[in-house]
């Protein structure tokens, strides 16, 4: 077979008599255009892998439970949007709330009734009763919640950002 | 930068030798009057890349289920960003790629590219096309809406129909006796799972075939330069031929952004198996051929009920279509003639079915 090497050798050898300026250009021209063709492919493909913001918006109140549902000295696990939240009815009777995700690594905390503590499972983490990291690798205290009574429910709210 | 490629290279050869690099540089392709139609190979598989990638994209929002999937759907259509147009390539592309495998196929078959000793090219290139009909078949439930429902209740309907097999096919593609959520999950299954892995394998082997044996040169063009005494013209692959299809490419995708653009896919109603039937219930264009051969033959023939016989001839053209190759033992004279009037027919058959069928 004969092939067109001959034909393409010649080509080359034109090109490099053409001006430096004008193969400057045009190989700007090529770059900037194939950059662009992949910033366009691309950049929808980044946006599409990202998800939209989750349909169910984080409420900042909600009903935790009905008065009366907790004895003294025992908690529940109640949802807060798409979290977990932790409702503890304290010894003498009053109530407090936490983010029941543990500042460690995510996981979520347990009230222990004997210890009188909040206790995470997995790395062995220790809140006292009012969420300050006492024991164990959690870096922050939990969030806290504002609780009301509101007629037979108890509501938790998220606490203003000061 | 130049440097460090070149000890990237030097690194490689050092292990593998010469061998790869060698047949990218040598590998040429022939050129002549056809040469047009050696693009659409590369055409097809750059539809099937898009396939691959948009797909995945599509996995990371979509649920397999009768309950979410065509929410899932019109989440991705609705809420994410540029999921219209990604949903809308997957869409397009598919079609576009059935039609270019269709093109790419004939191709082949009237330039007699199947001949000795390219059989097994051609076989796996029919194992792919039907493939990429199963693809289609497949992908096409998947929304979970009205149409896509009742077209797949008709198209698995037709397994029943097969001899002896047939209840038995039913239920494995269905997942019970009726289309349900079962067999949306099957579907499911055969779109993301099966049909990629035997894609992966058969096209593997059919592209190794095509580098192993090079492009077939059209028996018209090779007795021209026989009688001439001139020898085939031809250009290297790298970068030229190349470069070329690469061109090819960036049109095809300006084209089908275009399209996702300006005519985006439909979603439709969710599929509800409680309504009756809606009107004007077709499958996919490249199944409207098959369709109304459907509609026209009999209800019964002789001993045989009208569908089996279909499904029969419908089996029996498919494998003689795959085995054309040793059913053709001489290309270039007589018989040669007669495939290229058998395949012309066939065409003619095609559109003008498709065309009533629209």
């Amino acid at each position: 077979m004969e092939t067109d090497r001959g034909t393409a050798a010649s080509a080359r050898t034109e090109k490099s008599d053409s001006p430096p300026g004008r193969r400057q250009l045009l190989g700007f021209l090529l770059g900037s255009s194939v950059f662009a063709s992949l910033a366009s492919i691309f950049y929808p493909i980044l946006k599409f892998v990202l998800p939209p913001p989750s349909g169910e918006l984080d409420s900042d109140t909600v009903v935790a439970a009905r008065l009366g549902e907790l004895a003294p000295s025992t908690a529940k696990i109640f949802r807060f949007g798409n979290r977990p939240g932790l409702l503890i009815r304290l010894p003498e009777g009053g109530y407090r709330a936490f983010s029941a995700t543990c500042t460690h690594l995510d996981c979520t905390v347990q009230f222990r009734q004997r210890e009188q503590d909040v206790w995470c499972a997995c790395h062995n983490g220790i809140y006292d009763l009012r969420g300050r990291n006492v024991s164990g690798p959690p870096p922050r205290p939990l969030e806290e919640y504002d609780v009301h009574e509101r007629g037979e429910e108890i509501v938790v709210a998220r606490r203003e950002q000061a | 930068m130049t440097s460090a490629l070149e000890q990237l290279r030097a690194w490689l050869e050092e292990r593998f030798g010469h061998g790869l690099g060698d047949a990218i540089r040598k590998k040429q392709v022939p050129r002549h009057r056809h040469s047009l139609w050696y693009y659409l190979g590369g055409m097809t598989l750059f539809l099937f890349l898009i396939q691959v990638v948009t797909g995945i994209l599509l996995l990371l929002y979509y649920r397999p289920s009768p309950g979410e999937a065509f929410e899932s759907v019109q989440f991705i259509m609705t809420k994410v960003q540029f999921g219209w147009l990604i949903r809308g390539l997957h869409a397009w592309a598919a079609n576009l790629l059935i039609l270019v495998a269709m093109l790419h196929m004939f191709s082949a078959y009237f330039l007699k590219a199947y001949r000795k000793p390219r059989e097994l090219t051609w076989m796996t290139g029919c194992l792919l096309f039907f493939i990429f009909l199963g693809f289609g078949f497949s992908g096409y439930l998947l929304p979970w809406n009205e149409l896509a429902f009742f077209a797949t209740k008709v198209g698995t309907e037709m397994m029943a129909a097969v001899p002896f097999i047939g209840e038995w096919l039913l239920t494995v593609f269905r997942g019970g006796e009726e289309v349900t959520g079962a067999t949306l999950t099957r579907f499911f299954g055969f779109h993301v799972a099966v049909f990629p892995a035997l894609t992966t394998l058969v096209l593997g082997i059919h592209l190794f075939l095509v580098q192993q044996l090079g492009m077939s040169v059209p028996p018209s063009v090779e007795r021209a330069h026989r009688r001439s005494g001139q020898p085939l013209r031809a250009h290297p692959f790298f970068p030229g031929f190349l470069l070329r299809d690469l061109m090819g490419w960036y049109i095809a995708l300006g084209i089908l952004a275009a399209l996702a653009a300006l005519d985006p896919w439909e979603l439709g109603v969710k599929a509800d198996p409680f309504v009756p039937t809606p009107a004007g219930i077709k499958p996919e264009w490249y199944f409207l051929f098959l369709f109304q051969t459907l509609k026209i033959i009999p209800a019964r023939l002789l001993w045989i009920e009208g569908e089996q016989l279909a499904v029969m001839l419908f089996g029996v053209v498919a494998l003689l279509w795959v085995l054309v190759p040793f059913l053709d033992r001489n290309p270039e004279g007589r018989s040669g003639r007669v495939f290229t009037a058998v395949g012309a027919v066939a065409v003619v058959y095609i559109i003008a079915m498709t065309v009533w069928a629209w």
